[in-house]
């Protein structure tokens, strides 16, 4: 009996015709926009929501405008050069940091990771400085720096540097130990053991180091731009919320965003291209 | 006429003790032992849990000093590891940033070969240990017997004269386990390299050995040599076979 069932089930299978292309090919966007839908569906839902909340004025459209305001908002700023200028200074603000991060705080984690006398010796005062929040620390910088670009530049830098340092310090550790060895046995030397198990072993963690500092990056820049500017996205979303131009105000928040989620993408993509034999982690 | 002059991956190993410090305690792993591994021979160490096995494969190796005595290889002390041996652990231990042919030529890469030599080597090793089709595999894509073969290939590659294996099939299925015993025991005969192998499976042992060393249970007890006398390619079933495997048991209190 069971058998049987088999048999049937199994020639029911096999007898089946080919799918066509066109039908092969609707089935695959079918299973595409399901993958979308299943990814994009929560977002679409809460912009949806926004939208008909504003309109139908389930919320005061005065402090949450319908969408299209924002948009428009968004597209004067942007075709208009109102928000161009404020872009363009945020970026550097926060690129020239991230970017003296990266050159300053990977070598060094490499370095502490590398020679545990190294790290026993940096690891307590880095352990304070991390703990103090770089916010309190703005006032400080400040007095050194005074109030223009080096101050900004250098509070994004401080917060940026550790996340970053942290995780290229706990990708050198967690190599296995096991490689290494193998490595000694084929005569390698310690820089070669260096250059070819401990560097490439401790990229994915840097990556992931780079990430949550570009995300530091984005926060302080915010809030350096929101205490002490007169340019920049940060001072935009302050700007406009004391002079009530609420969809302006949505606009540069939109911009942030972006940023994020473009700054993000970015490294991801770079990960994916220089380590093709890990799948990057996210978080 | 006198051979010795020619012959190479000798290993003498004289008076070794070796010992651990255990939570203050002195644990003596091996005491004064004595023997000598001739060339092109396959010695398979066997013995309990804890008796020492990896331990002496990692004074042969280098990876760990003797406390007393020393090892001579091809009548050369050894003084930490060296060229003319390869150790495959239980696990593959392959790179998984390399490809398999990275992964196999990365010995060679490491000991100064420029790497398209290397790489042209690391291709005959490849098909040795039948490969060819994943030359540019990840490791995260192979199986466990595939990985294990990709780092014999690598030890292979390196031409050692004395190759250390500590249970090398000792997490492989027992199908997968069968076939990679034929072949290392193929590529043994081909390559003609002194092989030191510890393991946990008498039959195994009895496959490839020359010569089956018995660790002893209790510490300071003697260790045993036991010659294993049958005919090449070995025949599991034969009634020789079974028969050693039964003396060998025996050595376990086991019969
Ligand atoms: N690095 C070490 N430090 C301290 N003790 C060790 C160390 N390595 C091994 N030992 C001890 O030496 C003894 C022998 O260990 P070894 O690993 O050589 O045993 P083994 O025969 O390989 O056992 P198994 O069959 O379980 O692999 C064990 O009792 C172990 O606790
Ligand atoms: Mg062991």
């Amino acid at each position: 009996m069971t058998l049987q069932n088999i048999g049937r089930s199994v020639s029911f299978a096999v007898g089946r015709d080919k799918p066509s292309p066109a039908a092969a090919l609707l089935a695959r966007m079918g299973s595409a926009s399901r993958l979308a839908l299943s990814r994009y569906g929560l977002v679409a839902a809460f912009l949806v929501l926004w939208q008909v909340s504003s309109t139908h004025g389930w919320v005061n459209p005065a402090v949450f405008p319908p969408l299209n305001a924002i948009a428009s908002a968004l597209w004067k700023g942007i075709t208009g050069g109102a928000l161009v200028d404020d872009i363009a200074i945020s970026l550097q603000r926060s690129g020239l940091a991230f970017a003296a991060a990266v050159v300053f705080a990977i070598p060094l984690g490499l370095f502490m990771g590398s020679i545990p006398a190294v790290e026993r010796a940096i690891d307590p005062i880095l352990q304070l400085f991390r703990q103090t929040s770089a916010l309190a620390l703005y006032p400080v910088f400040i007095l050194l720096l005074g109030l223009g670009e080096a101050s900004k530049v250098f509070v994004i830098f401080w917060a940026t540097i550790f996340p970053l340092l942290l995780s290229t310090v706990g990708g050198v550790k967690e190599v296995d130990p096991k490689l290494i060895e193998m490595a000694r046995v084929y005569g390698a030397s310690r820089l070669a053991i260096f250059r070819r198990v401990v560097l490439p072993g401790a990229i994915p963690s840097i990556f992931v180091g780079m990430r949550l500092s570009a995300t530091t990056a984005l926060l302080l820049l915010i809030a350096s731009e929101m205490i002490g500017a007169n340019k920049g996205i940060g001072f935009q979303v302050m700007n406009a919320q004391y002079n009530f131009q609420i969809p302006l105000m949505f606009a540069a928040i939109v911009i942030l965003a972006a940023l994020g989620l473009i700054a993000n993408s970015a490294i991801v993509l770079l990960q994916r291209r220089l380590c093709r034999w890990s799948e990057p982690v996210s978080i | 006429m006198n051979l010795t002059a020619t012959r190479r991956g000798e290993v003498a190993i004289r008076d070794l003790s070796k010992s651990f410090q255990i939570s203050g305690r002195r644990l003596d792993v091996l005491s004064q032992l004595s023997l000598e591994i001739r060339s092109g021979e396959c010695l398979v160490i066997v013995g309990a849990s804890g008796s020492g096995k990896t331990t002496l494969l990692r004074v042969l190796a280098g990876l760990e000093t003797a406390d007393d005595g020393e090892v001579l290889i091809d009548g050369r002390p050894v003084h930490g590891v060296g060229s003319e041996r390869a150790v495959i652990f239980q696990e593959p231990r392959l790179l998984p940033w390399l490809t398999v042919l990275g992964n196999i030529s990365f010995g060679l890469e490491v000991r100064g070969e420029p790497q398209a030599h290397a790489r042209e080597t690391a291709r005959q090793y490849l098909s040795l240990v039948g490969l060819d089709d994943f030359a540019e595999a990840y490791p995260r894509q192979l199986s466990g017997g595939m990985a294990q073969r990709v780092g014999i290939a690598r030890a292979l590659a390196v031409q050692p004269e004395i190759l250390l294996l500590d249970e090398p099939f000792g997490a492989l299925d027992a199908m997968t386990k069968i076939t990679m015993q034929e072949e290392l025991s193929r590529i043994w005969r081909e390559e003609n390299v002194t092989m030191v192998m510890v393991t946990h499976d008498i039959e195994e042992a009895i496959f490839l050995a020359d010569r089956v060393l018995v660790l002893p249970q209790v510490r300071g007890g003697r260790v045993k040599l036991i010659d294993i006398d049958l005919p090449r390619p070995r025949d599991r079933s034969a009634s020789a076979f079974v028969r050693q495997r039964e003396v060998l048991l025996r050595e376990f209190g086991l019969h």
